[in-house]
């Protein structure tokens, strides 16, 4: 049987919603025992929101807990009463990691605290995950999306200046936040393994976007380089100031999007035949590229040229230039697209109460260690008994937990 | 807490472009690992040490900050070591020179591989194989090696030597048509590489994945990191919905599904606040917040759905009121009362926010081209593992003598020899441009 790369990690699961249930579906997926504690009855908050079939919520059948979810198995705890916070600390004690996305604080006010849960296992590594970390004058405060965007990400130089800021699509930067937590995790689970000392991580969703290489660092760098702020750009200009052609172009059926300017121009003037309107010396010059009357006439030959041609024809034309580009597809385009399904990078997987759907798959491929759909998304509490039943509980303990509502 | 960071002991050979790649390697290096960027002074590839090697000044001026902010907006002899699009990743790496086009240089690199852990590259596919570097050959040299490729869309299928900036990439997976605003084209977009940041995070901990394999067997593997598949994942509610309602959506601008939200104008030029407010508990600390004015009490506004219905004129509402606010000032008054919102912060009020401040976020490194800044530093803290900037952003083959005549110990009339055939250098060759 071919190993998993993370088959010999067993993490403790306290998160909900996104960006925590990303980080442990990474570690999962790849390979990790991940035991997700869920409160009995509601189970985490993901279960409750959208996408749903049909729109109609179902708490097994919500297309974000599904997707986030997949290869874990779920035990509730009622982590208030002492019984379930006995188990929540046996699970603690065999594992190499605790992910936990709640307000800073509340692990400690369950007595599963940093402090605390070392003393049951000193090797343990914590990974908190928050809206603004552990520590700070922000600990405490609330967040979204948009909000973390907005104070740690560039929100501020995102969208037109005639108007409003604009957020990237759905919860991107939550997912961001996941990915860095997940490989932050096992670098500490390295260094607990080398040194026998665990310790706590303290992720911050607004500092995952600060310190992002999406435009972010670089920006702030140009500040503390020589005070430069990078403003929105008016409407018209959203391309830049890399020369012609550069951003969003309409086409026959959609929208195509261009990196064709400065050194590049001469890929484009390939892709485009050479017309004899834009064929003369000056136009390889980078002078040409800053020159608003030139852009102009290059435009009067290349709108007709796109608007005459699908996304499918512009690409395989643009991309035997080597031009840098792509279509702007929509969810349709991206599930109907040959190539992504001939590289398998699609998961079909099996529910008991959704049914069959597809998943977005792998992220990355392993060559010797591959990534691997070995479970739905679990049901709330489906694996309660059995995990229970591993901690060494007997059956009778394990009927009482489950008729007092702790399991 | 130790001095001893978890990668340390692991050398990774860097031969990543633009930013995708180097963020990879960015994070490993932030965990110790030893990161040598293996760089050419014979060819410019940009625009990863920026947009040329020595640009005329009206470009120097004309470049967007994030590229060419660099400073006094002088590019100096050496320009390639003052861009911000490079300077913000390239803490904690070393830089070697070798022109792997020549067989000599192939050489050196195979003697790198026999003493390296890892090699990362983000290049086109045929970049590797004009290179003639294979993983099955590295492979022969070092059998535990990893090796991780990055390419845009993956190294097989007719995409494989497509040619992407992050920014292509988001289009193809459906991003861009999920981040406009509402009454406007997707012609309007900023610019984003928001799936630059996914794989560079996905990469690391791919590296990292392929290190515990390894750290268990002894077994080294090929990893291949398409950085589109990589992202696909990030969008995955629109994913599942068009799975299960056949359902492509739309950008919601700055809207939310399911709570109320939205940008708001406070006082001064250009100054927002980001607001979500996700149910009524939320709408009632809002309300109290800004002292229970009338127009909270209309009908229209009584129940969370209905305020959903009249989103409009209830962003228009919150806009009068936000209009006399300062943004940090109603930031910190709505977040008092419990309600979701945070001030859009520009660069200057990023750098002098007092929360980021608190947390250190920003830490002053030396690089002898543009001399000694605060730089924003690794995007975790850790409570046992000294992580921090211990080096500043590396030159081009400022550590040729460390990796020849230490790692691979060269004479000095070998290295002398590497030189004066152009593959040691620190400056670019004086026919690159």
């Amino acid at each position: 049987m071919t190993q998993s790369a993370l088959s010999d990690i067993r993490i403790l699961d306290f998160t909900h919603y996104v960006a925590g249930p990303y980080c442990t579906k990474l570690l999962a997926d790849y390979g990790a025992d991940v035991v997700k504690v869920e409160r009995p009855g509601t189970g985490d908050g993901a279960r409750h929101i959208g996408p749903f079939p049909n729109d109609t919520p179902h708490p097994e059948k919500s297309g974000t807990f599904l997707h986030l979810n997949t290869n874990k198995r779920s035990i509730t705890l009622d982590l208030k009463t002492d019984e379930g916070l006995q188990t929540a600390r046996d699970l603690a004690a065999r594992a190499d990691a605790v992910v936990e996305s709640f307000r800073p604080g509340t692990m400690d006010s369950f007595g599963l605290g940093y402090e605390a849960i070392r003393e049951i296992n000193p090797k343990l590594v914590v990974t908190s995950i928050s809206n603004f970390g552990q520590t700070g004058p922000y600990r405490d405060w609330r967040g979204s999306e948009i909000i973390f965007y907005g104070m740690g990400g560039e929100l501020y130089s995102t969208g037109v200046s005639e108007k409003e800021p604009l957020k990237l699509g759905g919860t991107v930067g939550l997912y961001q936040a996941g990915t860095i937590a997940a490989y932050a995790t096992l670098g500490a689970i390295f260094e607990a393994r080398d040194n026998g000392s665990g310790q706590h991580l303290d992720i911050s969703i607004m500092e995952t976007q600060a310190g992002s290489i999406d435009r972010r660092m670089s920006m702030l760098l140009a500040y503390q380089y020589n005070g430069e702020i990078t403003e929105r750009t008016p409407l018209g200009a959203a391309s830049g100031s890399g020369g012609y052609p550069a951003g969003v172009y309409p086409c026959a059926n959609g929208y195509f999007q261009f990196t064709g300017g400065g050194n590049y121009f001469p890929r484009v003037l390939e892709m485009l035949d050479y017309p004899g309107e834009i064929s003369g010396e000056e136009w390889l010059t980078p002078e040409s590229q800053a020159d608003e009357d030139m852009r102009g006439l290059f435009e009067v030959v290349f709108y007709p040229w796109l608007l005459e041609r699908n996304k499918a024809e512009i690409w395989e034309q643009a991309q035997k230039s080597r031009v840098l580009s792509g279509p702007l597809n929509t969810m349709e385009d991206l599930h109907a697209d040959p190539v992504f399904h001939e590289r398998d990078a699609f998961a079909e997987v099996e529910h008991p109460e959704a049914g069959s759907l597809r998943y977005p798959g792998r992220p990355f491929i392993m060559g010797a260690t591959p990534w691997a759909i070995r479970s739905p998304a679990p049901l709330l509490g489906q694996h309660t008994k059995e995990i229970l039943a591993e901690l060494g509980y007997t059956e009778t303990e394990i009927s009482s937990l489950r008729k007092g509502g702790v399991a | 807490m130790t001095d001893r960071l978890p990668l340390e002991g692991v050398r990774v050979l860097d031969m990543t472009v633009v930013w995708a790649g180097p963020y990879c390697t960015t994070l490993l290096a932030d965990l110790g690992a030893e990161v040598i960027r293996v760089e050419t002074i014979q060819v410019f590839g940009p625009p990863t040490r920026g947009s040329s090697a020595r640009p005329p000044q009206f470009v120097i001026e004309n470049l967007p900050p994030f590229i060419g902010g660099m400073p006094n907006r002088e590019g100096g002899s050496r320009p390639w070591n003052r861009y911000p699009l490079f300077n913000a990743h390239a803490r904690n790496k070393r830089s070697m020179t070798v022109d792997l086009l020549r067989p000599e240089g192939k050489e050196i690199f195979n003697r790198l591989v026999a003493i390296s852990d890892v090699l990362v590259e983000n290049n086109p596919t045929e970049t590797m194989q004009k290179l003639g570097i294979s993983y099955d050959d590295l492979k022969k040299i070092n059998p535990g090696f990893i090796m991780l490729r990055m390419p845009a869309y993956g190294n097989t299928g007719p995409y494989q030597n497509h040619r992407s900036l992050g920014i292509h990439i988001e289009g193809v997976i459906g991003h861009s048509l999920l981040r406009g605003y509402t009454d406007l084209d997707p012609s309007a977009n900023t610019q984003v590489y928001m799936a630059d940041a996914a794989a560079g995070a996905g990469g690391a901990f791919a590296v990292a994945c392929a290190l515990n394999h390894r750290r268990r067997t002894g077994e080294g593997q090929l990893m291949e990191l398409s950085q589109a598949e990589n992202a696909v994942p990030y969008l995955g509610q629109a994913f599942m919905d068009y799975s299960m309602n056949g359902r492509s959506q739309t950008t919601l601008g700055n809207r939310h599904p399911y709570a109320l939200q939205g940008v708001y104008p406070c006082k001064g030029n250009d100054r927002w606040i980001a607001m979500t407010i996700f149910d009524d508990r939320d709408w009632e600390l809002f309300c109290e917040a800004i002292g229970n004015p009338n127009w909270t009490r209309e009908p229209q506004f009584a129940t969370h759905d209905s305020r959903r219905e009249n989103h409009d004129t209830l962003d228009s509402r919150i806009s009068e009121w936000s209009r006399g606010q300062d943004h940090r000032e109603a930031m910190s008054l709505l977040q008092s009362y419990g309600v979701a919102a945070g001030a859009v912060l520009d660069q200057r009020d990023a750098s002098e926010d007092p929360h980021l401040e608190a947390r250190a976020m920003f830490e002053k490194a030396f690089q002898s081209d543009v001399g000694a800044y605060l730089y924003p530093r690794a995007p975790f803290k850790m409570s046992g593992s000294d992580v921090r900037i211990r080096r500043g952003p590396v030159t081009l083959g400022q550590d040729n003598e460390y990796v020849y005549k230490t790692l691979l110990k060269l004479s000095d009339t070998e290295y002398d020899a590497l030189v004066e055939s152009g593959h040691i250098g620190d400056e670019y060759a004086e026919h690159v441009p």
